[in-house]
């Protein structure tokens, strides 16, 4: 057994009521890391915490913790904890108690207890406030007595499910920094769930993207980005247009009615392909020096940059730029080699990565529909 | 419009509490007059200590009172505990049905069924008298028990299910987190459903007079005692059931008060 994989999940699936949860999910959790799973609502991430936290057992499949199986084993005797997407704070004890609460379970000589409350406390930050009623406090105050409470039980893994969503965005950023400082001193593993991109791109270690009850790729933050697996973990993390390509030979494609040099290799001779480009590797030069032309059809001034859409040939591109454009004005588009990305055709070829449909507004309100 | 409104409440408070300010007014009379107050006495309620039926029918009532609230709060949170974990929304909501209906159901037909049953089962087990203390305790709990779940079922409802998870998550059998966690945060509903079911009790009188036996309760004793002639111990006896219930109900009301509170605090502190 490899010692270095606390948890592991063999062939994981779930179902309930007949729909499928998670489908034959397998997934190596190694000792110590930060590794956060991000999906849209209903993709199965919280799901596959509450396996591992014991809350529900797996139809088929195996959950394996330090190499030994734990199916069939309660909540209450594994070495993980889990900080609740709403705290779960208890309303009847102040924060002491909270924090001592796993520790009474334990049966810890009242000294014991005392020092080690005491050390959580301090580690969150919120000394002094022992006898406060869990009412009196405020959200972000309510994270911390909730982290305090599950890391006093010194668990192996710590479970974290959506626990910044409720924050707002100020302390949500500075939570973020706080969580990773505490995974750094405690050097214990955590595994973080979250439908927030660039939160996911910030914490992790390995970030493991999920949609529709399957892992779509796990990798570093960087590979997750730079290298995106399918259209889907394309469009999810940042953005992207995602064109249809077809690559000629390696290291040379064709898209838009153009051909490129670019950096993949390995694909069939002419194979229909998937081509990303992030926004802002887009160069905007003039209409005769331009790899592609297009015209401008939004602008939007976001502070940091402008977001323009360019309609080339019927296909609207993504564009960010610190350079003021107008709408109808006709641009040359200029892609550099090691701004293209190139990715098999997969079940979600075609269905992100083009922004004719897109405007700010319905941007948000796909992220309010995201809360569950 | 201000004076009016005013005038409306004092004459509802009028017409609701002037009967028992008469009577409580006449339990102080040192005469037997109903017409005329001759002066302030405590005569008739030192009559009532002296007096042993209506002692051993205070006695019964209290008994009474207490072990069926007692029993009733123990069933109906259970019941509470276990209508919420049905799964299913139709026999969930058939079960609560289905207890609520002895709270709808008249008195007398409660009454008379109850004595029924009872006398039918206690012939098929051979007892000729088979109403008693047992039977009126059996017949309270039946109707304490909707009033219970009825106070318990909304606390629980308010309770976050992520507390069972936590408490588990830090080590607590199902069983342990239940009586961690889950109880103390229903226990204003526990503590309200249970003085509501000891004020029933107290002062049933149809149901528990088809059920009694010879085990009378005190408003039965009262009513067989206004059978013959009404004398001021009755109002003294009256007197002293009023300011009891009197009581329960304010202290009712304040833990409905605290538990509000405390609801709305704990949605001001999630934000």
């Amino acid at each position: 057994m490899n010692k270095e994989n606390i948890v592991q999940l063999k062939n994981i699936s779930v179902a309930f009521d007949e729909q499928v949860i998670l489908d034959n999910l397998s997934l190596d959790i190694k000792d110590k890391e930060f590794i956060t799973f991000l999906g849209p609502s209903g993709c199965g991430k919280t799901t596959t915490l509450r396996l591992i936290a014991g809350f529900l057992e797996p139809d088929e499949g195996d959950v394996l913790f330090e190499g030994k199986k734990i199916n069939g084993v309660p909540a209450y005797k594994r070495q993980v904890n889990t900080i609740f997407q709403r705290y779960a704070l208890f309303p009847h004890l102040n924060v002491y108690e909270n924090v001592a609460f796993g520790l009474r379970i334990k049966k810890l000589p009242e000294n014991e207890i005392k020092q080690k409350v005491e050390e959580m406390l301090k580690l969150v930050n919120l000394s002094g406030l022992e006898r406060r009623h869990i009412d009196t406090l405020s959200g972000g105050q309510q994270q911390r007595v909730a982290i305090a409470r599950a890391i006093a039980n010194h668990p192996k893994v710590l479970l974290l499910d959506e626990p910044l969503a409720a924050l707002d965005l100020k302390l949500r950023k500075d939570m973020q920094k706080e969580l990773k400082k505490i995974q750094q001193q405690l050097g214990i593993t955590f595994v973080f769930v979250t439908h927030d991109q660039e939160e996911a791109l910030t914490m992790s270690d390995r970030v493991v993207v999920m949609d529709g009850g399957k892992i779509q790729q796990v990798g570093t933050p960087q590979d997750i980005y730079n290298e995106p697996q399918n259209a889907f973990v394309a469009d999810f993390i940042g953005e992207s247009n995602i064109v249809d390509g077809k690559m000629l030979k390696d290291f040379y494609v064709e898209f838009s009615g153009a051909k490129f040099d670019c950096l993949d290799k390995g694909f069939d001779k002419n194979e229909l392909v998937d081509v990303v480009v992030r926004p802002e590797d887009v160069d905007i030069v003039p209409v005769d020096k331009g790899m592609l032309t297009g015209v401008v059809t939004s602008v939007s001034f976001l502070g940091v940059h402008y977001e323009i859409i360019v309609d080339i040939g019927g296909f609207k591109w993504m564009i960010q730029t610190t350079d003021e454009h107008f709408v109808d004005d006709k641009v040359g588009l200029y892609i550099e080699p090691d701004a293209i990305h190139i990715m098999k055709k997969s079940e979600y070829s075609g269905l992100y990565g083009d922004y004719s449909s897109y405007s700010e507004e319905i941007d948000h309100l796909s992220d309010i529909i995201e809360e569950e | 419009m201000k004076a009016l409104s005013r005038l409306y409440i004092a004459l509802i408070l009028l017409f609701l509490y002037a009967p028992v300010a008469v009577m409580i007014v006449f339990s102080f009379n040192s005469s037997s007059s109903v017409w005329v107050f001759e002066g302030f006495s405590f005569d008739w309620y030192k009559g009532l200590i002296s007096d042993t039926t209506m002692l051993t029918a205070l006695e019964h009532t209290l008994s009474i009172a207490v072990s069926s609230a007692l029993i009733s709060t123990v069933l109906g949170t259970a019941a509470a505990v276990g209508i919420l974990a049905i799964r299913k929304k139709l026999a969930s909501s058939a079960v609560m049905s289905i207890t609520n209906i002895p709270m709808m159901n008249a008195d007398i037909v409660t009454g008379v069924s109850l004595m029924l049953l009872f006398i039918f089962v206690g012939n098929l087990f051979g007892l000729h008298e088979s109403l008693g203390k047992a039977t009126v305790l059996i017949a309270h709990i039946t109707f304490n028990l909707p009033y219970v779940i009825l106070s318990v079922m909304p606390k629980l409802r308010q309770t976050d299910a992520n507390l069972v998870d936590a408490a588990m998550d830090l080590g607590c059998t199902p069983f342990k987190a239940f009586f961690k966690v889950i109880l103390p945060s229903i226990s204003t509903g526990i503590i309200t459903g249970a003085i509501m079911a000891f004020t029933l009790s107290l002062d049933d009188f149809v149901i528990s007079y088809f059920t009694c036996g010879k085990y009378q309760t005190l408003p039965i004793v009262i009513y067989n005692m206004t059978k013959k002639s009404v004398t001021p111990d009755t109002y003294a006896l009256s007197t002293i059931i009023f300011i009891a219930v009197f009581v329960l109900l304010i202290l009712y009301n304040m833990l409905q008060t605290k538990s509000e509170k405390q609801a709305a605090m704990r949605k001001v502190g999630a934000k």
